[in-house]
């Protein structure tokens, strides 16, 4: 049976995770769970000259203790990711691959001077999930404005597209998933 | 036509670091565009000369040779591929250097991802404009070219009509006539009428180049696929993408190009000479000719599978002298448009000179009639033409006589003393040391008549 399994990566509030749970199984039809007996410690992915940590090492640390998992992974922290010549990202994945990472961080009105606000947060929030997922099922970046798919580099750009896929993706995805 | 598949855009990506080439092929990859990476400048040359890249970016600071000299190499190249480079902070000089030589932008490292992924669309955006641009001033001179056909015989109608309701199908057309009837003229109006008219119509005459030339020609080569092949060049095939090919003389082609055209009509894909990549290619095909391909087919030079792939719909254009009541209006407007290119004030073409451009029999078709009139108003004197001034030959076979006949040299002579007398009969026969009666009966003979 296919799935899709959630690695918290420290620091990370359960609630949040929990509450990915019906999202993601709706737009992939995947049984989906949390890794409930181990965190990621993300420590040994910090960049103390950048103050952040970098992605494709806890890529590649998630690789290494799922090898034998046979689902999709999607680690899920709140620490600022970024690869070497970017500034920041919000996650990266794999691209027709298996695990993904995903950041809340540049997802929070926080980061730029506004109160908190925890329900568009979540949107944010499910929205890239399922964006980088997306990617481990092979979908590039869609051109539909309104794809959950559809590129965005900024907590204003997701806040435009859709949380759902457009009827292209989600066709490739549910076939991928299907195959898997 | 039918909906044209997008084709990814390419990116190519030239730095020293590993991590850098990875994460941003990672990331465009995403993207959908298509990415490769070079780690250096040689590597990245090689790369570039297997284009063609829609964009470059490129380290500046790199070891061997620089990005700004890279820039310089992959501009000879490829003068279109959009280059930005990628700097650290401390060598912002450089990157301006690099904006004077023509680069799009610069992005300092490490990038934010916001301003790159714009920086890329734009600079794709604007690489498209500039591509469309030039292929809109091509489509505009083509259809000033396809403008007009002059004719109001039934036959020529005929044509006119046959080609507007294939054009507006992809249905390959093969165009027969003798030479210049405007077959090309045609092939022409039916692009312009056809749905492919926003894409270029590209003419290839094949009986005018040997056959590895036209080999060449057509499906382009690789750099160094034989002597002289200094670039990579794209094929007439791959330049049609989207438009029209027009394969003029097409019965001329040797037995090996026959069976190359034949596997590219079937398949709409070809490599080019001395690669390995497949390249496909949306064009609709006109062909012309003036051999007669049944007969080339019963005597084995012309190949019948290729014959009944190009002959779907034949048009045939009817030679001039077929169609003897077009002839006036073409000699007026050839007329008009060579006075207007002359700057001269021509403005009509004598009954006389009418009479013989309409009775002459014209093999060369309406090439030939314009021909004739650009040299007869080059030699016309203002208000008109007059049949002196177009050629000796027509003159003389319009009448029926041999072009070097004494009968032909004759008629001339004598119609050249009376218009140099202004049709006095008495001076005419005394220049010409004959009596008057006799002059006269020459006159009737050889049908001259006062202008």
């Amino acid at each position: 049976m296919p799935s899709i399994l959630i690695v918290p990566i420290r620091p990370v509030d359960h609630a949040e995770l929990t509450s990915l749970i019906a999202p993601l199984s709706n737009a992939f039809q995947q049984s989906v769970s949390i890794e409930e007996s181990k965190y990621i410690d993300p420590a040994f992915a910090f960049d103390s000259y950048r103050n952040q940590f970098n992605s494709t090492a806890l890529l590649s640390a998630l690789l290494e203790q799922y090898s034998s998992y046979q689902g999709k992974i999607i680690g899920i922290t709140t620490v600022d990711l970024f690869v070497p010549v970017l500034t920041y990202v919000f996650g990266e994945a794999q691209l027709d691959g298996k695990v993904a990472v995903l950041s809340s961080f540049r997802l929070r009105e926080e980061l730029f001077g506004l109160d908190p606000n925890p329900e568009l947060e979540h949107i944010r929030l499910v929205k890239e999930t399922i964006h980088e997922l997306g990617h481990t099922y092979g979908l590039i970046h869609c051109h539909m404005p309104e794809c959950v798919m559809h590129a965005s580099t900024s907590a204003e750009e997701v806040d435009v597209k859709g949380k759902n896929f457009c009827r292209e993706c989600e066709r490739t995805v549910l076939k991928a998933a299907t195959t898997s | 036509m039918t909906e044209k598949k997008t084709v990814p855009q390419s990116i190519l990506i030239v730095d020293d670091e590993l991590i850098v080439r990875e994460s941003l092929t990672k990331w465009f990859r995403q993207d959908g565009y298509r990415v490769e990476s070079a780690e250096d400048a040689n590597h990245a040359i090689k790369l570039m000369s297997e284009g063609p890249w829609d964009l470059a970016l490129l380290d500046i600071k790199m070891p061997g040779m620089s990005g700004l000299d890279l820039q310089k190499r992959l501009k000879e190249i490829d003068k279109n591929t959009g280059v930005i480079m990628i700097t650290a902070f401390a060598s912002v000089e450089s990157a301006v250097q690099a904006l004077k030589e023509g680069a799009f932008d610069y992005v300092t490292k490490p990038i934010d991802p916001e301003h790159l992924s714009h920086l890329v669309t734009n600079a794709l955006k604007q690489k498209k404009l500039a591509e469309e641009n030039v292929q809109l001033r091509e489509q505009i001179s083509d259809i000033g070219k396809a403008s007009e056909i002059v004719g109001e015989s039934q036959q020529i109608q005929k044509v006119i009509e046959l080609a507007k309701t294939v054009s507006k199908t992809d249905t390959t057309v093969m165009l027969r006539g003798e030479s210049g009837t405007g077959k090309e003229l045609i092939a022409r109006v039916i692009h312009a009428n056809s749905n492919r008219r926003y894409f270029p119509i590209i003419a290839v005459n094949c009986g005018a180049m040997a056959e590895s030339l036209l080999e060449s020609e057509l499906f382009g080569h690789e750099k160094g696929s034989f002597t002289g092949a200094q670039f990579r060049r794209k094929g007439k095939f791959e330049l049609a993408d989207g438009g029209t090919i027009f394969l003029d003389e097409v019965g001329t082609i040797s037995q090996k190009m026959q069976v190359q055209l034949l596997r590219v009509l079937e398949t709409k894909q070809f490599t080019r000479v001395g690669g390995n990549e497949i390249i496909s290619s949306d064009f609709r095909v006109i062909c012309a000719t003036n051999r007669d391909l049944e007969a080339a087919i019963q005597e084995g030079s012309f190949r019948e599978d290729l014959y009944y792939r190009l002959n779907v719909f034949s048009i045939l254009i009817p030679p001039l002298r077929e169609r003897r009541q077009d002839i006036p209006l073409l000699a007026e407007y050839f007329c008009t448009k060579h006075a207007t290119a002359m700057h001269k004030s021509i403005t009509e073409i004598s009954p006389s000179a009418m009479d013989i451009m309409v009775q002459y029999d014209w093999p060369g078709n309406v090439r030939e009639l314009e021909n004739v009139m650009e040299r007869a108003m080059v030699l016309a004197k203002p208000p008109s033409i007059q049949h002196t001034d177009l050629p000796f030959q027509l003159a003389s076979k319009a009448h029926g006589l041999q072009a070097d006949s004494i009968a032909a040299i004759e008629r001339a002579h004598i119609e050249m003393i009376l218009h140099r007398s202004g049709w006095n009969i008495s001076r005419s026969a005394d220049i010409l040391d004959i009596d008057r009666v006799t002059l006269y009966n020459k006159i009737t003979k050889y049908g001259l008549k006062r202008p």
